[in-house]
């Protein structure tokens, strides 16, 4: 695990209207490391991870890719910098099989208008193998028929086929049972073996602890701590989501507005 | 749980639930089909889970063919299967186009009167000194023309965000008010007649036997050669292939059907041109649909526009070019039509035309809802429409039988479709 994060935020900050969604929030994601992301609802997580993604730009602070400063303006530019977000919602098409699923809008061609489709069918194919992603029937399969986890596995796969290298998963076993749960979390991992930055969002500190290996945690749009999982507890982690010392209390101007954070 | 194995057990639908994660193989399981047996009951399965693909159609077709051709001594003649495609091109081409249209989960209720705005361009174009274009010049501006209608609705409907059912719903009105004044302006009798042999020709001539069996031949050849290319292809790149055995009888059965057409329809007049030209029209179009990238971010779009969008596709790019296509394949179904009937008249693209060629489309296997569908839907869906329409003329059914009978066979087909679904998302297959 390199100590040089791979990407940095610092003191981020984003104001919709009067409302602080974010104030002065660092955060970072090494290589080969699982990065939870924690935090109660209006907490920040979702706008955080939007501002990294380029959806929308931060009013404030820098965010660095490999120790360089970056400006992100738009999900493409991100894709650009190798940051993917795989979204709640998972974004694919039903109707169409995985492998057309999974180079959407990227697929290869001869000619330049002619599908390959044994160029796409055997990388769809390298791609899930080598995340060990089973139970598919083929992957000739329309997306319909795959369950939660398999749905998930196919996002993540699209994800990392474009050699991405921060990988931003949302909510990813918010909508999944047990087993199909311990599937993902498993696929996590295996993301961070390969020396990718994860970044995982969720609200069931069951899971973050069973995978992360940091948790950064947002109370009220600010940063209230980063947990190594060996060295805390989930009392801890809890606490410090319902309760954490903030710099700055909302709705109380100015005095500490100076030296605020750390 | 097997371990990606070829036997057709590790294709089972409940992949997930019964099985113990940890000890996870280095290699995915995804399971390979590779073998004749395994194709076949591969295939079966998905019939089974109701994954039925042309099978309904055919098997209507099949009825078809038995109630009229025991209610009436004609429906089975050589005459009469000539006269059946000769009927049914210029709905197949219109249909074509309302594929494109219905995989992107769009309406174009624009079509019938569209292809009239291209017939009757054509016809007025023609007429002998005024100004009297050649045939291919005025078959090329009244595409032109028609597709520029597709661009004007396909902008309506993406750039001020209208959906398409009303957009085209103006535009059944509009096109259907300048039918009108068109034919008002030129003709005092409401018809106007088409003089050109090559015109004409297009809905009426036939192909002599010998090229009836060279294009036939030609169909079969091609069909065969680009299964085998495919399939060495994808087995030199180790991924599954369709067997050789399976490829020989799928070829061997198109050579014994397209054989009897053409032995069938050269007792008679001969192969009509313009199922020669339907036949190019489908090839073309099914390759466009499954083959090329526009055609994949078709179906994209029609199943998940938000994903397409987030993937980098034009979505509203897609959309125009899609009506386009509609414009462009009714404005060929006029021309047809035109041919067919040597002219152009007040009431040409009203009638049932434009219920006809969406009901084709559907039965055909085509979703309303976008995304699925195939442009082979067009003819087979044509084909059942116009037998019956065929069918019911010979046994002079009055009007009002045939459009209650054609009524329930589309709700047939609907509820096949509908049924079959539901099976299928009940194995968790499609």
């Amino acid at each position: 695990m390199a100590d040089e994060p791979l990407l940095e935020c610092r003191g981020v900050s984003k104001a919709f209207g009067a409302v602080q969604a974010l104030y002065r929030v660092d955060f970072e994601v090494r290589a080969g490391e699982v990065m939870a992301l924690v935090g109660d609802n209006g907490a920040g997580t979702s706008t955080l991870i939007k501002g990294i993604a380029g959806i929308y730009s931060f009013d404030d602070g820098e965010v660095l890719v490999d120790g360089r400063v970056v400006h992100i303006h738009s999900p493409r530019e991100a894709a650009g910098l190798g940051i993917e977000v795989v979204y709640q919602d998972l974004a694919l098409a039903d109707n169409l099989d995985v492998v057309a699923n999974m180079f959407l809008g990227r697929e290869k061609t001869r000619f330049g208008l002619v599908l390959d489709e044994s160029t796409m069918e055997g990388a769809t194919r390298e791609t899930l193998d080598g995340l060990s992603v089973s139970t598919l029937q083929s992957v000739r399969q329309r997306v319909t028929g795959l369950s939660g986890g398999q749905r998930q596995a196919v996002a993540v796969a699209k994800s990392v086929m474009w050699n991405s290298r921060v990988l931003i998963l949302d909510e990813p076993t918010a909508a999944l049972g047990v087993a199909q749960t311990r599937q993902v979390l498993d696929l996590v991992r295996r993301l961070a073996e390969r020396n990718l930055g994860v970044v995982i969002i969720s609200h069931n500190l069951h899971d973050v602890f069973e995978v992360a290996d940091r948790i950064t945690v947002l109370r009220l749009g600010q940063r209230v701590d980063v947990f190594e999982r060996s060295r805390t507890t989930q009392q801890e982690v809890v606490h410090a989501i319902a309760a954490g010392t903030l710099d700055r209390v909302p709705g109380m101007q100015p005095a500490a507005e100076v030296g605020g954070s750390e | 749980m097997t371990t990606g194995q070829d036997t057709p057990s590790a294709v089972e639908p409940d992949g997930e639930t019964g099985e113990s994660l940890p000890p996870r193989p280095a290699v995915s399981e995804v399971a390979r089909v590779t073998s004749t047996s395994d194709y076949l009951g591969l295939w079966l399965q998905r019939v089974r889970a109701g994954d039925l693909g042309s099978l309904p159609i055919i098997v209507g077709l099949l009825v078809i063919v038995l109630v009229f051709g025991t209610l009436d001594d004609t429906f089975l003649t050589e005459r009469n299967f000539t006269n059946l495609l000769l009927q049914m091109a210029p709905y197949a081409a219109i249909s074509i186009g309302v594929v494109f249209v219905l995989l992107l989960g769009e309406i174009d209720l624009s079509v019938a009167y569209v292809s009239a705005v291209g017939g009757v361009s054509m016809t007025l174009l023609l007429r002998p000194d005024n100004p009297g274009w050649p045939w291919w010049l005025a078959i090329l501006v009244a595409l032109v023309i028609t597709t520029a209608i597709g661009l004007l609705q396909g902008l309506v409907v993406t750039k001020a965000g209208v959906p398409s059912f009303v957009v085209t719903l103006a535009g059944l009105l509009v096109w259907n008010g300048v039918v009108l004044i068109l034919m008002t302006r030129y003709s005092s009798s409401g018809t106007i007649r088409i003089q050109d042999p090559t015109v004409r020709g297009i809905a009426n001539n036939f192909l002599s036997d010998v090229w009836g069996w060279v294009v036939g031949g030609a169909v079969v050849v091609a069909y065969g050669l680009t299964q085998v290319r495919t399939s060495a292809s994808r087995r030199a790149r180790g991924l599954d292939a369709k067997p050789l055995v399976v490829i020989a009888a799928q070829v061997l059965g198109l050579a014994a059907v397209t054989a009897a057409g053409v032995w069938y329809a050269n007792k008679d007049r001969g192969v009509p041109v313009s199922s020669l030209i339907l036949l190019l029209l489908l090839v073309f179009w099914s390759f466009v649909a499954a083959r090329l990238r526009f055609g994949r971010h078709v179906y994209a779009v029609g199943g998940n526009a938000e994903a397409a969008r987030r993937a980098g596709i034009n979505v509203d790019r897609i959309r125009i070019m899609v009506f386009m296509i509609s414009g462009f394949m009714a404005g060929l179904g006029g021309v047809m039509f035109a041919s067919r009937l040597r002219s152009v008249a007040t009431g040409t693209g009203g009638g049932n035309l434009l219920l006809l060629v969406i009901a084709a489309a559907v039965i055909g296997g085509t979703s309303l809802f976008g995304g699925t569908g195939r442009v082979v839907s067009a003819l087979l869906g044509t084909l059942v429409i116009a037998s019956i329409a065929n069918g019911m003329g010979l046994l002079n059914l009055e009007q009002g039988v045939q459009f209650v009978i054609t009524g329930l066979v589309l709700l047939a087909a609907v509820l096949v479709d509908a049924v079959s679904k539901h099976r299928r998302a009940a194995r968790g297959l499609t």
